[in-house]
């Protein structure tokens, strides 16, 4: 093969590349139908758990949310958040017993209560996806339950089983479920709370200890039972009317035991064929491709069951276009691709680009995509405007907040001295100025535990903090320093100084943030403490040894966070509720907050109804809380999303895990704008070839003349 | 050459074994048992008697080195050290803390790794080469002056410059192939041509200034001056002795990294998105799952042991004074 040959060819290649009808950057394979309505995705992280007896975090979720359906869902449109029946037939009915088992009305007192049942009933001609678990043969006996060496040898992937089967969803799968958050090879992160809150489970985890998975059948939960095909009921101890919102996460949702004997195979599970990695759901989608250091694909589950687009919503939602698809049946995806994505600067671009169909907003990006006007209100800029990119913001319902140690003898215990110390240092650290500074105005300074959106928050002057803000022209405004250094003197430190030792106040911030992006907030804390004359002295250290301390009570003012796990004040308010303390009990009250009135509204909310009488009780204990000062109250995070104009019906929900069936994709709309976007520019790289031909071509000319030159 | 390298493998032994102790002891330091458990189960609702169950069903409740509540050899058989990293000799990597088969993970993400670091090496040999030969060729002229600028330049470039600034150029701006990403078969080829031209580029610098030098250092050799003096070309000076006498160095150079390459990069790997070794290693110590740390150390060992010895045999291929004994 001569060199003029192979060149020739090289060049044919690159011409028959550069000539694609794709653009050169599509990331995606050539043979990708572009019309298909298509979800282009990402994860940073790929998912540890995909089982749902294990997940218990949001990039989990966003997958086993499509794929497994538990008896219960959140509204997409309606909001406060309402829960409504997935694959129940209707909400569960509530039967509360006596600690004789005598039943009692609905409206029966909570300490009277000894036991709730939940009587959940089912829909019929509910089916699972096509799986090889469910795979029977013409006998009617399961084809891949007990695979030989010579079959397992063939098996690389699940898709290299060549049958597959499916079958009625039934009771017995939910109870099957409860059964596995007990086993102590799966591991729930929810085994031990739901151990104390359901009739027999901790007995019944005693009983299969050793057992494996597939011995899950032989022995039943007292408190658990099957009442017929399609009605089971949950027995639970007490009152707990949020029980109702752990109906509504995958932890609860069905599970075959035919999965269990299938994925227990150990020549499945060498080959990383496991539940925890292929799901069998009855949801929406089921998982076709699972690479997690690649890609996840989800397709439509051909056996999914009638589910239809919301016919009402909230007020607004017609306008925004969020009914045109109501009543329509779902899912309206085919297919929804993520990809594996660490960075956020190529994911930004491949956004620009039109290879996502959304992005969050990276610090590095926000310049580019938000601009403020000159009210002082966010737009997004004129760039993203001319793509038709569209901008969703929303308040989390989380809290960042900064705690204080109780147990600690300088800024703990019950004292006037004390509290007074935590408030002044409350008002002088300025979350407003943090928010801007350091989080681009994405996020609400907290007046109180409560985020906006969860039953409890109140958004006008009935809900601000009025120890540290004062009404305004219709808006919280925080009150001047003067007020801190007030409260600092009448604590004892006036200008940072003990007056009992004369000596400057030191205190220790303990944090487990210590990376270099960290410094900076850091040292806007330091300063905010030194508006006070106080010295604060910041101990980082990596998250085990935070944490660590934390239990142990070594930590004296530290920073913390908590997303909520379902709408319901009690969510929040019992991270302060005493029999939780941290360091006392184990529980989740990380600065070991004791108050007796407090728990006592605590107890009483926790078991009501959302009306008025809860709303008053809800305010008392906001009042303690802000009175004790506790908490720095911190802020509650705003997420700002960004989506092309071809992605629809996307409206902020922070409870539901199972959006992805409500979205639409206009595929051939995202294909003309890659095209239009994506034109490759090839004349730097000619100009390169050129400067580089210039450049070596006299000297390759003198060499020449100065090899050919002789002596004479 | 046999009984060397038969020696040279027993001699690995006790090194993998001290590296084995070594990443043990350090893992251990970091993290406690309990810190990987609660890692694992997350951040809410975890109890003591989760973080109890967690450890047990992993093995993780045993003593670390030794377990003095045993008799006999059960003290050191009964313990997490004994347990999870003595099988690493038999390349049983185990189940990672996760759930997943560490073996399986190894060879699917041992292509991705090797489809970068293996153009990148060879293209990037060739180049430095190529320009090295060209700086000797045309040494003492304009050319030389400004590629040995050039390459000082070129190194003094950190890395993340190139792959970000080669990301925004090539795939952001002139939109010639996608910004990152991998993809498998012969798709992959378009989501490897900018971390490898990236790679080659970068390398440039500090590549063709060693090479050149170790030209320069043959060319002053009285062989050379024999061979002009026998009327050849410069340019056959150059390919035909300079260029054979001075691969030694630059063989040996390449043999000792080449069983390397699995183990990938981990900057690239991330920036990049590709699913290699590089990144694994990484992401493990962040989620604090020591099966994986223990088997990537211990793999990292021994195809660095695999590499020297590669070496010296490569010693004795291209150079007949050397003989192993």
């Amino acid at each position: 093969m001569t060199i003029s040959f192979k060149l020739s060819s090289f060049f044919s290649c690159l011409f028959l590349f550069a000539c694609s009808e794709q653009p050169l950057n599509n990331p995606y394979p050539q043979s990708a139908n572009n019309e298909q309505a298509v979800l282009y995705s990402s994860f940073s992280e790929r998912p540890r758990h995909l089982d749902p007896a294990k997940s218990y975090s949001s990039n989990e979720y966003a997958f086993i949310g499509q794929i497994y359906e538990p008896p219960f869902q959140y509204h997409f449109l309606k909001r406060p958040y309402q829960l409504e029946p997935l694959t129940a037939k209707k909400m569960p009915e509530i039967h509360y017993y006596d600690d004789k088992g005598q039943r009692l009305t609905n409206n029966a007192a909570a300490k009277d209560i000894a036991y709730s049942d939940y009587i959940i009933q089912i829909k019929s001609t509910i089916r699972f996806q096509p799986h090889p678990a469910l795979a029977k043969n013409q006998q009617g006996d399961y084809c891949y339950h007990q695979l030989s060496k010579p079959e397992l040898a063939k098996i690389k992937t699940l898709q290299s089983f060549k049958k597959t089967g499916t079958r009625e969803l039934i009771a017995a799968d939910y109870v099957h479920q409860i059964k596995r958050l007990v086993h102590p090879q799966i591991s729930s992160p929810i085994a031990e709370l739901m151990k104390q809150t359901i009739v027999g489970l901790a007995e019944y985890a005693e009983q299969i200890k050793g057992q494996p998975r597939s011995a899950l059948t032989d022995s039943e939960i007292s408190g658990v039972k099957v009442l017929d095909k399609y009605r089971y009921s949950i027995r639970i101890k007490g009152k707990y009317p949020q029980f109702i919102f752990w109906l509504a996460m995958p932890f609860f949702a069905p599970m075959p035991w035919e999965a269990d004997v299938f994925y227990s195979q150990q020549g499945l599970i060498d080959k990383n064929i496991t539940l925890d990695w292929q799901p069998l759901g009855t949801g929406g989608y089921m998982l076709e491709a699972n690479n997690p250091n690649l890609r996840m694909v989800m397709l439509k589950n051909p056996n999914y069951h009638a589910d239809f687009y919301p016919m009402e919503g909230e007020q607004g939602d017609k306008e925004k276009g969020l009914l045109k698809d109501a009543g329509k049946q779902l899912p309206f995806i085919d297919k929804a691709v993520y990809r594996l994505e660490k960075e956020s600067i190529p994911y930004w671009t491949k956004f620009l680009q039109g290879y996502y169909d959304a992005s969050g907003i990276a610090s590095d990006s926000f310049d580019q995509a938000i601009q403020f006007t000159g009210d002082g209100e966010l737009s997004l800029t004129d760039n993203m405007q001319q793509k038709g990119i569209q901008l969703q913001t929303a308040v989390m319902s989380s809290i960042s907040y900064m705690g204080f140690n109780m147990l600690d003898s300088v800024v703990g215990g019950k004292t006037e001295q004390a509290r007074k110390l935590r408030l002044a240092i409350a008002l002088a650290i300025d979350y407003e100025e943090y928010i801007a500074i350091f989080m681009n105005g994405r996020g609400v300074a907290a007046q109180g535990v409560i985020p906006p959106g969860i039953f409890g928050y109140q958004t006008d002057e009935q809900g601000i903090n009025p120890y540290l803000y004062h009404w305004q022209n219709g808006a919280a405004k925080r009150k001047p320093l003067a007020e801190a250094q007030q409260l600092m003197q009448a604590a004892g430190y006036a200008n940072g100084i003990d007056q009992q030792t004369g000596k400057a106040l030191i205190l220790y911030l303990d944090t487990a943030a210590s990376g270099p992006d960290d410094r900076a907030r850091l040292n806007w804390y330091r300063k905010q403490f030194t508006k006070l004359g106080i010295q604060l002295v910041i101990r980082a250290t990596d998250y085990n040894r935070f944490q660590q301390k934390m239990r142990k009570g070594n930590a004296q003012i530290f920073m913390w966070g908590w997303n909520a796990d379902y709408p319901d004040p009690e969510n929040f308010f019992f991270l302060l509720y005493g029999p939780n303390a941290k360091t006392l009990f184990g529980g989740e009250n990380a600065g070991n907050y004791q108050n007796i009135e407090f728990d006592y509204l605590f107890k009483q909310m926790s078991n009501m109804e959302n009306n008025q009488s809860r709303q008053k009780i809800i305010k008392k204990m906001q009042e303690i809380i802000r009175h004790d000062s506790p908490w720095i109250f911190g802020l509650h995070p705003k997420s700002f999303s960004l989506y092309h104009q071809w992605y629809q019906n996307l409206k902020p929900n922070l409870m539901a895990n199972n959006k992805l069936k409500y979205l639409r994709i206009n595929a051939v709309q995202r294909e003309q704008a890659r095209q239009q976007w994506n034109q490759a520019v090839w004349w730097p790289v000619v100009v390169c070839v050129v400067i580089i031909a210039l450049m070596v071509f006299p000297a390759v000319r003198s060499f020449q003349h100065k090899v050919k030159k002789t002596i004479l | 050459m046999f009984n060397y390298i038969l020696r040279r493998l027993l001699y690995a032994f006790p090194l993998l074994f001290g590296v084995n102790v070594l990443t043990f002891m350090l893992f251990f330091v970091v993290n406690s048992p309990n810190d990987m458990a609660r890692m694992h189960l997350g951040q809410k609702h975890v109890t003591e008697q989760a973080v109890d169950n967690w450890k047990q069903q992993r093995g993780y409740d045993l003593p670390l080195l030794i377990n003095s509540n045993a008799e006999g050899l059960n003290q050191i058989k009964k313990t997490i050290f004994y347990q999870k990293s003595l099988r690493l000799f038999a390349f049983d990597f185990g189940i990672s803390d996760s759930g997943r088969n560490i073996g399986e993970d190894i060879q699917q993400r041992m292509w991705p790794s090797l489809a970068i670091a293996l153009p990148s090496l060879i293209l990037g040999l060739v180049l430095n080469i190529t320009v090295a030969l060209m700086m000797v060729l045309f040494r003492q002229s304009y050319l030389e002056l400004s590629s040995i600028l050039l390459c000082i330049v070129i190194m003094s470039i950190s890395s993340l410059f190139y792959i970000i600034g080669g990301q925004f150029l090539v795939g952001k701006l002139l939109m010639l192939v996608p910004i990152s990403g991998y993809d498998t078969g012969l798709n992959a080829i378009k989501f490897l041509i900018l971390p490898v031209l990236i790679s080659v580029v970068a390398g440039v610098g500090s590549g063709a200034r060693w090479y050149r030098s170790l030209f320069l250092e043959e060319i002053e050799q009285d062989y050379v001056r024999t061979a002009r003096a026998k009327g050849l070309t410069e340019t056959q000076v150059l390919f035909k002795h300079v260029l054979k006498n001075a691969m030694i160095p630059i063989l040996t150079g390449v043999v000792v990294i080449l069983p390397l390459l699995f183990m990938g990069s981990l900057i690239t790997e991330s920036f990049f998105s590709i699913p290699g070794l590089g990144s694994y290693t990484i992401d493990a110590i962040n989620s604090q799952d020591f099966a994986i740390v223990r088997a990537m150390v211990f793999l990292g060992s021994v195809l660095y042991i695999i590499g020297l010895i590669l070496t010296d045999i490569s010693y004795t291929l291209v150079d007949p004074r050397v003989r192993l004994s």
